[in-house]
């Protein structure tokens, strides 16, 4: 499969998937730093409940983000077996709790479609669009508004 | 235009270093400590910031700075004297050329009154030369096209070469002068002036001036143009036909003049230099690609040529501050995993003698060393701003009418970089309170039997990890009886309050107190010392006053080397581990039960030696728990916030006091209330440094506590 899509790199582009209860949901690898295991957080006051606290990385102090319970999912009860997907979002590097790490897919541009109208108002809101492969459907995350508004942290003048 | 605009920041970074440099060389010369060396390197850094200036197009800044050099030089030819209004006027100037300068980096209005105010002063106080034409000729910026090369063909432009001293030199017999012009013909038949003179340097000694006053502004520059001239003196013994040979080819393409005329008398090693410089210049200049990044003009005269190895600095590299603290960030994670891994071995029940602990002991000493010296590059001298304050006290003095003079010690102590930049403000706050309420005027000094000039002092020092600087003057002391006045005005005390002399001179600290009885220009503009001590309390920092009545009053300002790094007390609230600053703790204590009372239906206070302080449990204000912990079962720190108000903050327990390196919590998410910071524990987890001023103001006044941090 990977070698048949290989062929049109050039058009192509490389996503990660990972699953989130039943569903699949896939990030550009691009936007991908690193993959590590639950580490606990330290929670921060006065923050929404999707946001797990902030772990240490290599000396930088980055919040996680429970993305189950930010798409409006049932919140994810963190345990060893769950993956910190560590993302690059703008000038932010942000960890997203994710149930695990399924696949790297390489896809072609065209093959992504619209997101279908009948999801939820929330996870639309998240949702660049759907890819189709070998019968699954998998929804590609759009990062930029994962933290934004709402959020205790934005809106603030730096 | 990135590789511009990126040349251009290092120009005004080097015109940072120039300037600094010639303040210092000016309060050099000021002290009567100025040499031939001192003028010389004064005349560089204007000389340079000039140059640089003309390359970029700046010609407000070239020409003050050419008035300025114009008048230095005449002080270096001996032909103006170092008296102390000169000395005066030219430190004014380069006030003047700073803020030129600053407004050529950051925008902004130029004074054109002051500029050509000061232009006119200069022009007077070299009028004593007999020619500033000579050591002054025309000076044409140089213009880059968008690439950063220069337009004209050789490069040239930026190189000033001044060989008319050599030439206006009284010719004797037996020389051979050369005046060669090229045409663009010359150029467009494949001819280079450059082999031409060149071969011309084969023949024997000989100056070359370049006369380049004939080069147009970039807009009206032809690129096939020639607009380059240059004079020819050979000095040694040279035939007239030999040079005319030399230009055999080119006769048609140029004008030419070849002449005999009397041999000036010059001294060769004078000579031999100048054309080595000159020809390393053009070989330099003619060699593509041109090297933008160094707009410097180059040796302009050979006497300045031995001073400026003299005063070479050390040898340094700039380098971006961001990669200072990612590796700050990097060393801070080896000392903690360097301590997990301590922490392993130890639990794996390995002995403390085994290779294994003794290695890992050796380990630690070195990451401890590592960081030491990693925190060792933030550090910088404190010259930069006590250089700065020099300024102030000189613009302070002459707006007062007062006579005063700065003197520094202890310049060399170094703080964190972040620690200076942030100290500008409350010390040039802090001078021009010396001076305007601190110093006397000049007849009430005379009469006090004082010197007429007021003594301003700084004095940096290192001591027991922390940086002191003292700020004092030799003026009356701080009027108590006044201060008391102003302070019962305006209701900050109670009349009948009893206050001893220490707490009266601290009332200067409060918010909204200024004791100029006039509100003048320089001090009173509603700012008060307030705003001081809150800066320094935001670095990390505390200020205290000591004064004495007819002998002037000290402010001792004490902080932290770094910002990088906090003392902090390191506590449980809710089952989370909290770092509280260390500075903002006056004590600690176990509350008991007859000591706190309720107040109203939720709040409550604790008494502490007859005062009642409001109680605040840190866990319900973070939201860490919904009901509020057990008084009897906490401990109560008390702290001092910004505005000096005592509180007592409830906390679980204390587990020990600890240096911890402060991270940023808004780089990768945003502020969050309560919380200045983060840090990363021993263990690896990251733990919240306290906002101890937020928690004390409650989220309702959160807003404009932040945007005061921020500020």
């Amino acid at each position: 499969m990977m070698q048949a899509y290989g062929q049109e790199a050039s058009a192509a582009s490389e996503l990660i998937a990972f699953r989130l209860g039943q569903q699949e949901f896939c990030l550009d690898i691009m936007s991908v730093r690193d993959i590590r295991g639950w580490t606990p957080t330290t929670p921060l006051p006065h923050s929404s409940s999707y946001v797990k606290g902030v772990i240490n990385l290599r000396g930088a102090v980055l919040p996680v983000v429970d993305l189950a319970d930010r798409l409006g999912f049932a919140p994810t009860e963190p345990s060893a077996r769950h993956v910190i997907i560590i993302t690059q979002v703008g000038d932010q590097t942000i960890g997203l709790l994710v149930d695990a790490v399924s696949d790297i897919l390489t896809v072609a541009a065209g093959s992504i479609q619209p997101t279908p109208d009948v999801a939820s108002e929330l996870a639309r809101a998240f949702m660049k669009g759907v890819i189709a492969m070998e019968g699954r459907m998998i929804s590609l995350i759009a990062l930029d508004s994962v933290l934004t508004p709402g959020q205790a942290g934005q809106g603030l003048p730096n | 235009m990135d590789t511009m605009a990126a040349i251009k920041q290092t120009f005004f970074q080097e015109c940072d270093e120039q300037l600094a440099e010639l303040e210092e060389g000016l309060l050099a010369i000021e002290r009567g400590e100025g040499d031939l060396e001192t003028i010389n390197a004064v005349f560089r850094a204007v000389h340079s910031i000039k140059g640089g200036a003309g390359a970029f197009g700046l010609d407000d800044l070239v020409r003050f700075a050419h008035t300025f050099e114009t008048t230095l030089d005449g002080m270096r030819a001996g032909t103006l004297d170092a008296a102390p209004p000169v000395v005066k006027l030219m430190l004014r100037s380069a006030d003047a050329l700073a803020d030129l300068v600053h407004i050529a980096r950051d925008g902004g209005e130029i004074d054109g009154e002051r500029v050509a105010r000061m232009s006119d002063e200069l022009v007077r106080a070299s009028g004593a030369t007999p020619a500033p034409e000579q050591a002054a000729p025309a000076f044409e910026p140089p213009a880059f096209d968008g690439d950063g090369q220069q337009v004209d063909e050789f490069g040239f432009a930026p190189v000033q070469i001044s060989f008319d001293t050599l030439i206006a030199d009284d010719p004797a017999a037996g020389t051979v002068k050369v005046h060669f012009a090229p045409r663009p013909e010359l150029y467009a038949k494949a001819n280079d002036a450059l082999r031409l003179l060149r071969e011309l340097g084969r023949l024997g000694e000989m100056e070359v001036a370049c006369d380049t006053s004939a080069v147009p502004l970039l807009t009206e520059l032809d690129p096939e143009g020639a607009y380059l001239a240059w004079d020819i003196t050979f000095t040694g013994d040279v035939a007239e036909s030999a040079v005319r040979e030399i230009f055999e080819f080119v006769e048609f393409d140029c004008d030419l003049t070849v002449e005999t005329v009397a041999a000036p008398v010059m001294d060769e090693a004078d000579a031999a230099r100048t054309v080595e410089a000159l020809l390393a210049q053009v070989a330099a200049e003619a060699a593509p690609p041109v090297a933008p990044a160094s707009p410097v003009v180059v040796a302009s005269e050979p006497a300045a040529k031995p001073a400026a190895a003299n005063t070479q600095p050390g040898a340094t590299i700039r380098v971006d501050l961001d990669r200072v603290d990612r590796l700050i960030d990097l060393v801070g994670e080896l000392v903690i995993n360097q301590s997990m891994l301590a922490q392993r071995v130890t639990e794996a029940g390995i002995a403390r003698l085994s290779d294994v602990a003794v290695g890992l002991d050796d380990l630690e000493n070195l990451t401890r060393e590592i960081q030491d010296s990693v925190m060792a590059i933030r550090a910088q001298p404190v010259r930069p701003i006590f250089q700065r304050m020099s300024r102030v006290v000189r613009e302070v003095a002459d707006m007062t009418g007062k006579s005063a003079r700065l003197v520094t010690e202890g310049e060399n102590c170094e703080v964190d970089k972040t620690v200076i930049e942030r100290l500008a403000d409350p010390l040039t706050h802090m001078i021009r309170n010396a001076i305007d309420h601190g110093l006397e005027k000049p007849e009430d000094r005379i009469a006090a039997g004082k010197p007429e000039q007021g003594t301003v002092r700084m004095v940096a020092a290192h001591r027991s990890g922390r940086v002191v600087i003292e700020v004092s003057d030799d003026g009356a002391g701080i009027n108590r009886a006044k201060v008391r006045q102003i302070a019962v005005d305006r209701g900050i005390v109670a009349a009948d309050a009893q206050l001893s002399d220490a707490e009266i001179d601290d009332l200067i600290f409060a918010p909204g107190f200024s004791t100029a009885a006039a509100i003048s220009d320089v001090s009173g503009r509603g700012v008060g010392m307030d705003v001081v001590r809150r800066s320094i309390q935001a670095l990390g920092g505390r200020i205290t006053i000591a004064s004495r009545p007819g002998q002037g009053t000290t402010f001792t300002l004490s902080l932290p080397l770094t910002l990088a790094v906090l003392d902090g007390m390191i506590v449980t609230v809710a089952g989370q581990t909290l770092v509280v600053p260390l500075s903002a703790i006056v004590e600690t204590l176990q509350p008991k039960a007859a000591d706190v009372h309720a107040l109203g239906e939720k709040a409550r206070v604790i008494g502490i030696r007859g005062a009642f302080l409001p109680l605040i449990d840190v866990g319900a204000v973070l939201g860490y728990r919904e009901e509020e912990a057990d008084p009897l079962a906490s401990v109560a720190m008390m702290v001092e916030t910004e505005n000096q108000s005592q509180c007592a903050l409830m906390v679980d327990g204390i587990i020990g006091q600890q240096q911890v390196v402060i991270k940023s919590l808004e780089t990768n998410y945003g502020h969050v209330f309560g919380v200045a910071g983060a840090t990363i524990l021993g263990d690896g987890r990251v733990a919240v440094i306290l906002d101890v001023d937020a928690i004390v103001a409650g989220p309702a006044r959160s807003d404009s506590a932040r945007k005061r941090n921020a500020a």
